[in-house]
């Protein structure tokens, strides 16, 4: 079980509202997203699979480096591939603006 | 030949066994009613499940959600069945109890509020024994609350079912509606084979599962109220008719003597014929034996 | 497993009772007998093994369907025998609980087990609303299927203290199996996790049971232990009559305060989000 954690400064825009996708199954993951009350970006990913922090990092790299939203996410994670990461992000992207 | 104006019924269809637990909830309320209690954003996560390593999920794997249905007043309780098999935990037991004791604080105030049961669950959450047994045990104790005051309708569409302690909460709901692909019982196949060896049960043989624990027979044999294709408008209009209906005269479980007697007449010398069976009870059922 | 599943809830009910042996009208299974606790008459219920049930998935003790409907046609011949007495002349119910499960059986499943646990269910807890005491005495194994059908609805619930009592979801081999760990590390896991502990100690922590008792020798009791035993549960009965008829008691002692915190803050939560719904 690892908790992980980043934070990204720059993304500043404000969210228009807020966002849940995904369910916690075998493979999968469930994600929130809510508007972060100070600047910034903040993640915070509860996963059952250890040792990959760094896949995480990469994933939410190139996350923020298209999306700028100030938003908290929240991650339940029970060993989703970084694909169906970015997936689960991309729909929950799609949720905050609608 | 084209494609064009060629749109089969079931292609038009709406699955509904495809929705995860939420989408199946409120996809029964009337438009714009529906809101969720203590949702994802909530986070009532199980403390049980990271103690042993295990991801929780934010709504515990129970969502609520409050609204009107055919504009009468509805609480759904909807259990997702991808997270830990639907099984029922501290947190999402006491979810549950807590909107259908609510629901009947409200209908004896004299707003009957319906409670619908979207049960896709293999019964207690093993990580969390003993507080989701005895959360289910509360669940029965709230839904015969209830059920005095307003209906109680447990829907079992698949693919996990109804199956544990969680099958006596089906058992003693006022309306039980299964889609062909539902099972329901009290031990699922592989427990069956399991405890009493593969001759008792055979888990991999699919045909006998839906021919014991199946919609169709359930059914079939008056164990539960209605089947369903598998259409979110078909589930939906259900439902309704069942929230109008309001309660019924009689309770399945209460039917002590009924039921007493039809197993003092089964022949227990060999496996019972699941059809034979089926047919047995339906011909007594239409001479005036059920509702 | 500890000793024969079955042998201590027969021998209670002995002892309680008077009576070893089902009525005639019921299956050999299936133990009910009025009898007289504290100053007043009772009903008391238990389930034993009958090696020579028609149903062979019972005949160790196992919960099924001639089980389930006996249980709930006796309680329900209480209630309407009692249907028009003031609460306090509401005669006591009593669940001697020591089970091994629930049927596992092809039979059971398709004559629709489920319906027949849930009549006694219903049975068990239309009494206690309808205001009868209901006690459950766990005097042996409680588990899952079997103790939902039988004892599990009660306004109070006491349990001998003693390694060969269990009250739980799933014996241990079953569980080992399908959670895919050894007994060892359920065990272990049990100590950390007081939810999933199979000692009754533990389970006496998470606030659910009335009074945990001690007795030296639980399949033979002697005159005193039995008198003990008969001033618990006639005290859970005056105790059952002042309460509520529903299960909150179950989340009321400092015990359940604790082990059931999280649950406790979902409910709150539930009440105070639905007033604003």
């Amino acid at each position: 079980m690892e908790q992980i954690e980043f934070h990204y400064p720059a993304a500043r825009r404000a969210l228009k509202q807020r966002a849940h996708v995904g369910v916690v199954g075998s493979g999968d993951m469930e994600v929130s997203f809510e508007p972060s009350a100070q600047d910034g970006a903040h993640v915070s990913i509860t996963t059952s699979v250890n040792g990959y922090r760094d896949t995480w990092k990469a994933v939410f790299d190139r996350f923020f480096s298209r999306f700028d939203g100030a938003v908290n996410i929240h991650i339940n994670d029970a060993g989703a591939t970084p694909g169906s990461v970015l997936l689960r992000l991309e729909q929950a992207v799609e949720e905050t603006e609608q | 030949m084209t494609t064009t104006g060629f749109s089969p019924l079931f292609v038009q269809r709406k699955s509904f066994i495809e929705l995860n637990g939420r989408r199946r909830a409120y996809a029964l309320f009337d438009e714009n009613t529906a809101t969720e209690l203590v949702g994802p954003f909530d986070r009532a996560e199980s403390p049980w499940l990271p103690m042993q390593g295990v991801a929780p999920q934010s709504d515990d794997g129970c969502i609520v959600i409050k609204g009107k249905i055919s504009g009468k007043p509805a609480v759904a309780i909807s259990l997702e069945g991808a997270f830990q098999g639907g099984s029922i935990g501290e947190v999402s037991g006491a979810k549950m109890v807590a909107a259908l004791d609510l629901a009947t604080i409200d209908s004896k105030a004299g707003k009957p509020t319906a409670a619908i049961l979207l049960l896709e669950t293999g019964g207690v959450r093993l990580q969390e024994a003993n507080l989701g047994l005895a959360a289910i045990a509360e669940v029965i104790a709230s839904i015969l609350e209830l059920r005095q005051h307003a209906p109680v309708i447990t829907v079992i569409a698949g693919t996990v079912g109804c199956f544990g302690g969680m099958a006596l909460a089906a058992g003693v709901s006022s309306y039980v509606v299964m889609m062909r692909e539902a099972r329901l019982g009290l031990n699922g196949p592989e427990v069956i084979e399991q405890e009493s060896g593969k001759d008792e049960f055979d888990a991999s043989d699919r045909a006998l599962i839906w021919a014991i624990h199946g919609g169709e027979q359930r059914v079939g044999m008056g164990l539960a109220d209605e089947l369903v294709e598998d259409s979110v408008d078909a589930i939906g209009s259900a439902v309704q008719r069942f929230v109008t209906a309001g309660k019924p005269a009689q309770h399945r479980s209460e039917q002590v003597e009924l039921y007493r007697q039809r197993i003092a007449d089964l022949d227990s010398s060999r496996q019972i014929d699941p059809l034979a069976l089926r047919e047995q009870w339906r011909s007594l059922d239409s001479k005036g034996g059920t509702r | 497993m500890s000793e024969h599943i079955g042998l201590r809830g027969k021998a209670w009910f002995q002892v309680l009772t008077g009576r070893d042996r089902a009525r005639k009208e019921d299956p050999a299974s299936v133990l009910a007998a009025d009898a007289t606790i504290g100053d007043e008459l009772a009903l008391f219920l238990c389930v034993i093994p009958n090696p020579e049930s028609r149903f062979p998935c019972v005949r160790d003790g196992q919960v099924g369907l001639e089980e389930g409907y006996a249980l709930a046609y006796r309680i329900r011949e209480v209630l309407n025998a009692d249907k028009d007495k003031p609460k306090s002349q509401k005669r006591p119910i009593i669940a001697i609980v020591d089970v091994k499960s629930q049927a596992y059986g092809r039979r059971e499943e398709t004559a629709g087990l489920f319906l027949a646990a849930a009549a006694s269910s219903d049975a068990y807890a239309s009494a206690r609303m309808a205001g009868h005491p209901v006690i459950a005495f766990v005097v042996g194994h409680a588990f899952s299927g079997g103790f939902l059908t039988h004892g599990y609805q009660a306004n109070r619930i006491l349990a001998l203290d003693d390694a060969g009592v269990t009250i739980h979801a799933m014996h241990k081999e079953a569980a080992a199996r399908i959670t895919r760990r050894s007994v060892e590390d359920l065990e272990r896991l049990g100590q950390q996790i007081p939810p999933m502990s199979y000692n009754v100690q533990d389970y006496a922590k998470l606030g659910l049971l009335h009074q945990l008792l001690h007795v030296e020798s639980p399949l033979e009791p002697n005159q005193s232990e039995v008198d003990e035993a008969k001033n618990a549960v006639t005290a859970a009965i005056a105790d059952a009559r002042k309460g509520s008829t529903d299960l909150g008691v179950r989340w009321e002692s400092p015990a359940a305060q604790q082990s059931r915190r999280a649950g406790i803050a979902a409910r709150a939560l539930m009440e105070q989000q639905w007033k604003n719904a």
